[in-house]
């Protein structure tokens, strides 16, 4: 039973299988645990993340793809749901029309861009990418009439997802069981679903022959596969997962912007996640992003403590400023890609020196 | 022997060729435009503007096509050098405040003249611990090289927010800088003069250096071919710092003017300019300075042509140009001949 789920790829270390329990219990019972809207937006947060993340190590991890655009197809399914919602009313049917719309035009998205690149050398992807990724933010920014532009959409969910909506009357172990808290756990049922549903892929053969891909593609054509094709598979199943991705977090977060979705920022984040996590793994996928969104969330208050402390000494507190943040994860991350390029998982797994 | 001898003949006509297809096509562009356009003054001051865009783009993105070419270094942490070279070279430029505001050019001049001279020595030291530090111990592995140049665009960003703070820094251009000189209906700003004259000097310079000297000789060569450079004896390792270091100080100049061209500087920019750098490069052929010369004025011409008849497609315009480019000449305008 366990195997099938698994699909044979076990954690394989006593720490890993600790934390990786550790993380699925807390998100399990996140809202009984830590009562409050903070930690449960953080936990849903969480959840999104591995997912967006665990979509990207297909493409970095396993194929050995680097691409910029990811942010765009987790934006089409976040737009795609909050256009729907935004324009029709808060339905199911509109939730649901508007987010396999964006997950579809991702998938041909990345399908249209992958057919492209098959012209130009695979060292061009990258830029690419990170070319279509500027241009689809700037568009985004100028349809303002259907986006929102710069200042995104608001639109409330169908009723049964709202905080007004009680499943049961009374309170259960403190804990009322709103509109909100089924928001959470219809979150986590779809992350877990897409998490097993990825690790069965690259389980697969087909997973198999990405991999071979990347540790050696000419090998993999002369082998017979072509890999152009892999490839082309690889990018569309991760975009489609991506705007999944996306379409849980337009239903978390009632609200979708370029800030949220298409920013620069967030495709940063999600390669910290992946390398610090571990490339080619997606336990990394988890590790990975629970502890970057825990740090985006508490890290600051920690260094704003650490930044007061140092207030006498010149330059330091602005070091440790709660906004610089991110310059010690790009040092961890720079480190990482140098030191562990199998991330905190290959330590766990005690391979760290591998590849 | 004969062969290869034709084959080589072959290459250099293929390249005389391309040459001449990409300038055929920016002749092309500029009468489409002049089509489009309609009004002959409005055309020049467009095609101004798209010049010192484009010169202003060839001179940041000259650096990133030779380092690729040399040492196939893939380098995205080159934006963080055109965001360091713009706020070092502002810094300076603010603390000559009187020489900026002279009403004299050639004190103006000199105040510019010192904040990019500051700028790019600044940037070239950088680019020397740069490339020691990160770029180094990633050569021959492009994955870990996008991923850790990235990583060092973050941390250079965020340690210019640490510097100058958070808050984006307006910088007024000098004195004798500001406005237009008109000929009838013709309208020419000053600045866009100044940066065709100093992107065609730089691209003067730099295709002299590169054919001219032995140094040239062996960055062509090395980029053709570095094993058999290396097996002559030419320290390649050095060379290819020379140029890294040569490409950081070009980037931190491109900083600067584009910074005195936006008026305002922000951390974030280099990034921003890096995505026009990269289209430039790409259409020019990975490792051709004189393709990339070639895309960055298709590039710049574009955009300002675009800006002007229908303002909201002037990225996506060039990305379009791109895309049909490739689909041409799937290795660029002028892609550089592998003898490996």
């Amino acid at each position: 039973m366990l195997n099938t789920l698994f699909s044979g790829d076990f954690p394989r270390s006593r720490w890993l299988t600790g934390l990786l329990l550790v993380i699925a219990v807390a998100l399990l019972l996140a809202p009984f645990l830590f009562p409050g809207s903070r930690p449960l937006d953080t936990a849903a947060k969480i959840c999104v993340f591995i997912v967006l993340v665990a979509s990207y190590d297909l493409l970095l991890g396993y194929t050995g793809v680097v691409s910029f655009a990811h942010t765009v197809f987790f934006g089409m399914g976040a737009y795609g749901a909050a256009i729907a919602l935004a324009k029709v009313g808060p339905g199911w049917g509109a939730l649901l029309t508007g987010g396999a719309l964006g997950v579809v035009s991702a998938m041909v998205l990345a399908l249209l861009i992958a057919l492209f690149s098959l012209r130009v050398r695979a060292i061009f992807f990258a830029m690419v990418t990170l070319a279509v990724a500027s241009a689809f933010a700037i568009l985004v920014s100028q349809l303002f009439h259907i986006t929102g532009g710069e200042d995104g959409l608001s639109y409330s969910l169908p009723r049964e997802l709202t905080p007004a909506f009680r499943l049961v009357q009374d309170k259960v172990f403190d804990v009322r069981i709103d509109g909100r808290l089924l928001t959470y756990y219809l979150v986590l049922t779809v992350s877990v679903v897409l998490f097993l549903g990825l690790l069965r892929l690259v389980n697969s053969p087909f997973g198999r022959v990405l991999q071979a891909i990347r540790e050696n593609e000419f090998r993999a054509e002369a082998l017979g596969y072509k890999t152009v094709l892999y490839r082309t598979l690889a990018s569309c199943i991760a975009a489609g997962v991506a705007a999944l991705a996306g379409v849980m977090m337009a239903v978390w977060a009632r609200y979708t912007g370029p800030e949220t979705t298409l920013s620069m920022d967030i495709m940063v984040n999600i390669l910290l996640m992946v390398v610090i996590g571990g490339m080619g793994t997606l336990y990394g996928a988890v590790v990975g992003a629970t502890l970057f969104v825990l740090a985006q969330n508490y890290l600051q208050t920690l260094m704003a403590g650490l930044s007061s402390a140092l207030s006498g000494v010149p330059v330091l507190p602005n070091l440790f400023a709660p906004d610089r943040w991110l310059l010690w994860l790009g040092v961890l991350f720079i480190l990482s890609v140098y030191f562990f390029p199998t991330g905190l998982v290959g330590r766990l797994r005690g391979t760290g020196a591998g590849r | 022997m004969s062969g290869s001898l034709q084959t080589v003949l072959a290459r250099l006509r293929g390249g005389d060729g391309a040459r001449r297809s990409g300038l055929l096509l920016i002749a092309a562009l500029m009468l489409l435009a002049l089509a489009g356009v309609g009004s002959v003054p409005t055309w020049i001051t467009l095609t101004l503007a798209g010049l010192a865009m484009g010169m202003m783009v060839f001179i940041m993105a000259s650096g990133l096509t030779l380092v690729f070419g040399l040492m196939d270094v893939l380098n995205f942490g080159h934006g963080a050098f055109i965001s360091l070279g713009a706020f070092v070279g502002v810094s300076v430029m603010a603390a000559l405040g009187p020489w900026m505001e002279s009403a004299s050019l050639a004190v103006n001049l000199a105040a510019v003249l010192a904040g990019a001279i500051i700028g790019m020595v600044v940037t070239g030291l950088f680019g020397y611990v740069f490339e020691r530090l990160v770029v180094m111990p990633v050569y021959g592995n492009h994955l870990k090289q996008i991923l850790i140049t990235m990583g060092g665009l973050i941390v250079v960003e965020q340690l210019i927010y640490v510097v100058w703070g958070p808050d984006a820094i307006p910088i007024p251009r000098p004195e004798t800088l500001k406005g237009a000189l008109t000929f009838g209906d013709v309208v020419l700003e000053k600045y866009r003069l100044l940066a065709v004259a100093v992107g065609l000097t730089i691209f003067a310079v730099m295709t002299g250096v590169l054919t001219r000297t032995k140094i040239g000789l062996l960055v062509r060569a090395g980029v053709e071919n570095s094993e058999m450079v290396e097996s002559l004896g030419y320290p390649i390792t050095r060379l290819f710092i020379a140029v890294f270091i040569a490409g950081s100080a070009l980037a931190g100049l491109g900083g600067v003017m584009w910074g005195l061209y936006e008026e305002v500087i922000t951390a974030h920019m280099g990034m921003s300019v890096m995505v026009m750098v990269f289209i430039v490069v790409i259409i020019g052929g990975l490792g051709s300075v004189e393709g990339c010369f070639l895309g960055a004025l298709l590039v710049g011409l574009m955009n300002n042509y675009v800006a002007y008849l229908a303002p909201k497609m002037a990225l996506g315009s060039s990305i379009l140009l791109m895309v049909a480019i490739l689909m041409w000449r799937p290795e660029g305008l002028l892609p550089v001949a592998k003898g490996r």
